[in-house]
């Protein structure tokens, strides 16, 4: 009797199995069909697709900008506690305001050097894990940075765009790079995690000297709407900034 | 068996109304779908109205239940109004419309950020000012639109505000944990950020 019960229990589950698998027989299909899918033209309000693309694109055009913005996020997660959320909300409130004096042609001297300098110091303090004893020196210092980021960003922006999307597709962007910082600060709570933030600090440090060190040469072709264009054109040029 | 046979029955009858197709009038830009369902996708397609109104329910509700109500009621009643009141204004251009989403997304982006402690008479004026610019707008939109169902398309709009106000604003009364009030509060802050950009872009085009 027992043994007729165990066999029958395996019949039922060999066909349980089957029907399970053949219930999700579609899915590989419909994955691959996914995979396939061709771009969908229908819908789209003449330069409000694009406006949320490149203004979602912007931030991670340049590795300066990703080193500053992933800075943040680490040393925001390295102080902990309110600095965690105050730093990442400091930078793009005070970059937007930056990108806004250089959407209206407000002109700030020695850009390039405050963004290099930008990677450098902040790669620094993650590096050494510096700890102000007050708050607000980090706020200061992360909001300058920002200021000179969103002003880079504000005259760099392609023409013919939806303002309004390619505002939110940028702010995303740059608060989902704060996001990918605090994330990898998150391994702080271990020693050996510490020792990688400190070296990845140590690795931004080390780009920014090189960025300091590119800006500080003589300035040879193009100008600043002329390389807007051209990154906003060319998918090639997409690390050109580095 | 009786069962067998009305599934056979159900599927060629299935299989014969595939025989007899009508023309499908659905997504065409030129007829839309009806002024009603017009009027509910619009948050779907306008970030612009959809955010601001995000920015202010999520204030509402960090403010609390009877904040929440207030705004509940008086933004939707009050884009309806502004709505009513545009569609009866001609010479609609971009210019006012995007100042007003710049502005409205600047202020409720700060106000969510920082959490400021207003009383909920002032957050309910903050709703009826933000209703009645955008529905004014919204409205006069239509108008140039010249669909003739204005109305109509306005009452759909205020039906989706109610339901969205109603989801938001019970989302920011349950952000009562530290974590949860901060996510509210950086989605404030980007709100707002984007806002500072929007208005750059604004006055980047009147140049």
């Amino acid at each position: 009797m027992k043994t007729n019960d165990k066999t029958k229990m395996e019949t039922d589950m060999k066909t349980n199995s089957t029907r399970h698998s053949r219930r999700f027989a579609w899915l590989p299909v419909a994955l691959i069909l996914l995979a396939l899918a061709p771009a969908a033209q229908a819908h789209i309000i003449a330069g409000e697709a694009g406006g949320f693309k490149s203004g979602f694109h912007h931030p991670w055009s340049g590795l300066d900008h990703i080193c500053a913005m992933v800075a943040v996020g680490l040393w925001g997660a390295q102080l902990g506690g309110r600095a965690m959320w105050l730093l990442p909300v400091v930078f793009p409130m005070v970059m937007s305001f930056g990108g806004f004096l250089g959407l209206i042609g407000v002109p700030l001297p020695g850009q390039e050097i405050g963004i290099a300098l930008s990677a450098l110091l902040l790669g620094t303090m993650v590096c050494l894990e510096v700890r102000p004893k007050r708050l607000i020196w980090p706020a200061i210092l992360v909001g300058v940075f920002g200021f000179y980021h969103g002003h880079a960003h504000g005259v760099e922006l392609p023409p013919g765009q939806s303002g309004l999307l390619y505002s939110i597709g940028f702010v995303i962007a740059t608060g989902t790079l704060h996001l990918c910082g605090i994330t990898i600060g998150l391994l702080h709570r271990w020693s050996a995690g510490r020792l990688t933030i400190r070296l990845a600090g140590g690795a931004i440090l080390a780009c920014g000297v090189y960025f300091l060190w590119a800006a500080l040469q003589p300035e040879t072709k193009e100008t600043a709407p002329e390389k807007a264009k051209a990154s906003a054109v060319e998918p090639a040029n997409f690390w050109r900034n580095v | 068996m009786f069962e067998r046979i009305f599934k056979r029955a159900i599927l060629t009858a299935c299989l014969a109304v595939l025989f007899f197709p009508a023309r499908a009038d659905a997504h065409l830009v030129t007829t839309g779908l009806g002024p009603v369902y017009d009027g509910i996708g619009h948050f779907f397609l306008s970030p612009g109205d959809a955010l601001a109104a995000l920015a202010l329910a999520l204030l509402a509700g960090m403010r609390g239940t009877a904040a929440g109500r207030r705004a509940l009621f008086v933004l939707p009643v009050a884009w309806l109004a502004g709505g009513l009141a545009g569609l009866g204004t001609t010479g609609w251009t971009s210019l006012p419309e995007d100042i007003a989403g710049a502005v409205s997304f600047l202020l409720l982006g700060i106000l969510v950020a920082t959490d400021i402690a207003l009383p909920a008479a002032v957050v309910a004026g903050l709703a009826a000012a933000l209703g009645i610019a955008h529905g004014f707008f919204n409205g006069m939109g239509m108008h140039e639109a010249g669909a003739g169902t204005g109305v109509l398309q306005l009452v759909g709009v205020a039906v989706t505000l109610f339901v969205l106000v109603a989801l938001a604003a019970a989302l920011g009364v349950a952000a009562k944990p530290m974590w949860a009030r901060i996510a509210v509060r950086v989605a404030g802050s980007w709100i707002g950020a984007s806002g500072v950009l929007w208005t750059g872009w604004v006055l980047h085009g009147l140049k």
